[in-house]
């Protein structure tokens, strides 16, 4: 079918396309009249909060509907196959062999108990498209191509043997080993480093283009994108926001929706005045500590002061989560100490005085887990004001409310809720006034924002803010993400394998020179350039080769 | 025909338990309000007739003075008297009304079995959860312990203490509800142990919780639905521990009524082809899948609130 505007084949055509989702024994549209239009080796990027469709449209792009859901109108058109009035066995025959998934967490959709190359062959066996030791070849190329290390045994490995990223190559590898005419790639990346990122990003951008395969992809993250798609879609909560080419849409969009997401990544705070009082809240005094023999902090020094906010950044395993286990006294350090106003904390937290414990608490990367499922607000919040604080009956109450009412939730409405009836944003609020009713001189907080949409994660950045300046709290800041780093830290601490590879205020640190792993990972962070991941490509080949 | 004949009577009697079933609830939602009629709205017919057959054996076991016709040690006839209008249900092997003795074993057996298992899973699970929380030491001692107790086949096990410390009610119970917990404190053990790994549990620790409300508030709660599913089926097994013992002359004692020990003192009618002695057994039968019906519901309340 040849599209008569354009010249080009189109592959895929969706008109009209609604889904249902099923809650409490009635069916509600989640996906309502969506179109889309994919030209052979070409690339759509779909984008959205999540809850916006995203992952669902993908799906149905290969006549799919997950448990509870189902596709309830519109028609989907792959290559002149009509999936929707196709049998189980045609779509099986599809899938694959000519439409192929690539899932967001590598980790959990390869089978841990069989090897990469099993699971390699297993499509193009299986469709019949080449024996079992052409498979095998054909792997051990594609290896090659989506550059992972030792491209002639890695199929050897299970699962668990190699690195989250090198996971997500062979992943799409496998993807690809039926040279598919579409793939569908669901948040590849969002799981991983920003170092890694690059890695993955440059070798699906490869490998698409080689191939000419037709791709969507899938993410919430917008300088991502920019990167590899040719054309973006904006959904809103299962509709068309808009659509257009990837450099009109960045440079001129039309919808306010879509200027508020391009507007989120420049929030940055005013920096806060440099410090005047001289003994700081937290004080970390050459702290080496770690599990077993092994020693994941190496001589680990910094100082928070009121008011002020430190970023500490690092890929995952560099010990910027140890750290703060060693400072609320989980994780009992070899050597060094923590200080409190000056005075030294007892490394054990159960060593440690109801007020000692007070006065440092802790907010959670995954809300989920961090509240009590089956606790309501009521208590979630007001358990630490009672204990800590000895307020009863009608002064707790008070206190509660006043504590939902900082975090801008209505206390009428949410104060007899179980932490299930909330979204990912206001369960992080509700992790947020748990720590405050504690009414702490110090909080931590682990990778606060990394599980939220980035316009809710701006909401939450900005209220730790207000509070910050209405409390004089001192943050400490863990994260990955050097965008959020950006736009509240005061002053950033950079590790790598344990050990603080450079420390300073931000101001400084986002100016050059750095050590050569600040430059790494500042320059990984995707920005919303379109040409951007090629340029970098190019100035770090110049690099290697000069 | 007589096959067909059978077939109608059981379908019969499978519409009007869940005529039954279904008239309860609508009755219950009518009675009850709040929280319970929520619960109540979402309930299947087959909970509501588990329901309505707990509440009567309940109320049998509670008021079987005021119900049974004649005394629960009353020989009032010759042995084995045929069920007639005076003894609705006939006599047994000593001359004791039928259908009395049936409404006294309630009373007895689904009073020590739910003793037995309430005491079963207080023990049990509070140790589980607490060597669970506490970790080290004190879980090493408390699982060997129970390691050595479920190596020890129960039943001879029951046997060989009842024997020792005598056939009282109370060591009956004692016996059993040791031995039920170890089963108890495996199942506790193992679901604690993945609550305690979770952040809200550390975000306790580090508030400064004591042992005792980081169990009942913060872990209890999370645990509740296997431990939900687990008493159904532990109440079960007691009923049929306790009526073996019975069998076995170790368990209830005579003269006490007892399902189980009248199944064994009857069982010669059955080769003259009366279901008398099976009535007992019935009863245990009808009140195993009551519970069960109603413990399924509550499994899936419980597992359907935590998406």
């Amino acid at each position: 079918m040849k599209d008569t505007a354009t010249g080009k084949t189109v592959l895929l055509t969706i008109r009209g396309l609604t889904i249902e989702g099923r809650s409490d024994e009635t069916w509600s549209e989640i996906v309502k009249g969506v179109d889309i239009t994919l030209h052979k080796g070409e690339v759509l990027g779909l984008i959205g909060e999540s809850g916006a469709g995203k992952s669902t449209i993908g799906l149905a792009a290969m006549g799919f509907a997950r448990d509870g859901c189902r596709i309830s109108g519109g028609t989907i058109d792959f290559d002149g196959i009509d999936l929707r009035a196709a049998t189980k066995d045609e779509r099986r025959a599809l899938r694959g062999k000519r439409i192929a998934y690539v899932a967001q967490s590598a980790a959990a959709s390869f089978n841990p108990a069989h090897r990469l190359m099993d699971q390699y062959c297993e499509a193009p066996v299986q469709h019949g498209v080449m024996s079992r030791a052409e498979a095998e070849r054909d792997a051990v190329e594609l290896y090659r191509r989506m550059q992972l290390p030792n491209p002639d045994e890695i199929g050897f490995r299970y699962p668990h043997q190699v690195s989250g990223g090198q996971l997500q190559r062979a992943m799409t590898a496998m993807a690809m080993s039926c040279r598919p005419d579409l793939i569908i790639f669901d948040e590849p990346t969002t799981a991983l480093d920003v170092t890694t990122q690059i890695e993955v990003l440059s070798a699906i951008r490869d490998i698409v283009a080689q191939f000419d395969t037709a791709a969507i992809y899938i993410t919430h993250d917008l300088a991502v994108v920019a990167q590899m798609a040719d054309r973006i879609k904006v959904l809103l909560k299962g509709e068309e926001v808009e659509e257009a080419d990837t450099r009109t849409m960045l440079a001129t969009p039309r919808e306010d929706y879509t200027k508020s997401l391009w507007a989120v990544r420049s929030y940055a705070r005013p920096v806060q005045p440099p410090v005047t009082d001289a003994v700081p809240v937290v004080s970390v005094r050459g702290v080496t500590a770690g599990y077993g023999a092994v020693d994941i902090l190496k001589n680990i020094n910094f100082d928070i002061h009121r008011r002020r906010t430190v970023a500490v950044v690092g890929e995952s395993g560099s010990g910027k989560s140890t750290a703060a286990r060693v400072i609320t006294g989980l994780l009992t350090p070899r050597q060094g100490e923590v200080l409190f106003d000056g005075e030294p904390l007892p490394s054990d937290y159960r060593r440690r005085s109801r007020d000692q414990l007070r006065q440092a608490q802790m907010i959670y990367q995954m809300a989920d887990t961090a509240l009590n499922p089956k606790l309501r607000l009521r208590e979630l919040i007001g358990r630490p004001a009672q204990m800590y604080l000895g307020l009863q009956g009608k002064a707790l109450s008070e206190r509660i409310r006043g504590l939902l009412d900082l975090i801008e939730l209505e206390p009428d409405a949410y104060i007899d809720r179980l932490p299930s009836e909330l979204s990912g944003g206001q369960k992080q609020r509700i992790g947020i006034a748990r720590a405050l009713a504690a009414e702490p001189q110090f909080i931590i907080c682990d990778e606060v924002t990394s599980a939220l949409d980035q316009l809710v994660a701006e909401g939450i950045l900005k209220l730790l803010d207000r509070l910050q300046s209405e409390f004089e709290l001192a943050y400490m800041f863990i994260t990955h993400d050097l965008a959020t780093v950006k736009s509240i830290a005061d002053e950033v601490v950079v590790m790598q394998n344990g050990r603080v590879v450079e420390q300073g205020p931000k101001d400084e640190m986002f100016q050059p020179p750095h050590d050569p792993y600040t430059e790494l990972l500042l320059s990984s962070v995707p920005e919303m350039d379109p040409d951007w991941l090629t340029r970098l490509l190019q100035e770090r080949r110049n690099k290697a080769e000069a | 025909m007589h096959t067909l004949i059978t077939l109608f009577w059981v379908a019969v009697a499978i519409a009007l338990a869940m005529g039954a079933g279904w008239l309860f609830l609508a009755a219950a939602r009518r009675l009850t309000r709040g929280g319970v009629a929520r619960a109540l709205r979402g309930a299947p017919v087959s909970a509501g007739f588990g329901m309505l057959v707990i509440l009567i054996y309940v109320l049998v076991a509670l008021f079987a003075h005021l119900i049974a016709p004649f005394g629960e040690r009353q020989v009032v006839g010759a042995q084995f008297l045929p069920w007639d209008g005076t003894y609705l249900l006939g006599t047994d092997n000593l001359g004791r009304d039928m259908l009395t003795r049936l409404i006294y074993g309630a009373r007895n057996t689904v009073g020590i079995a739910f003793a037995t298992t309430v005491l079963a899973f207080s023990v049990g699970a509070m140790l589980g959860l607490l060597a669970a929380t506490v970790g080290g030491w004190l879980d090493q001692v408390l699982s060997r312990i129970v390691d050595i107790l479920m190596a020890i086949p129960s039943l001879i096990f029951s046997l060989l203490l009842l024997t020792i410390f005598g056939t009282s009610v109370v060591t009956l119970i004692l016996v059993i509800a040791t031995i039920d917990s170890t089963r108890v404190f495996r199942l506790a053990r193992s679901v604690a142990q993945n609550i305690v790994v979770m952040d809200y549990i550390e975000a306790a620790r580090l508030r400064g919780e004591g042992l005792w409300r980081l169990i009942t508030r913060e872990i209890l709660p999370n645990a509740l639905a296997p431990l939900v599913a687990e008493f159904g089926l532990r109440f079960c097994f007691v009923f049929l521990m306790i009526s073996a013992l019975s069998f076995l002359g170790v368990g209830i004692q005579p003269p006490t009524a007892d399902w189980g020990s009248m199944v064994r003192d009857n069982a010669a009618l059955i080769t003259f082809g009366d279901v008398t002695p099976l009535l007992p057994a019935g009863a245990i039968a009808l009140l195993t899948v009551a519970v069960n019906f109603v413990v399924d519901w509550m499994l899936h309340r419980a597992s359907g609130l935590k998406e």
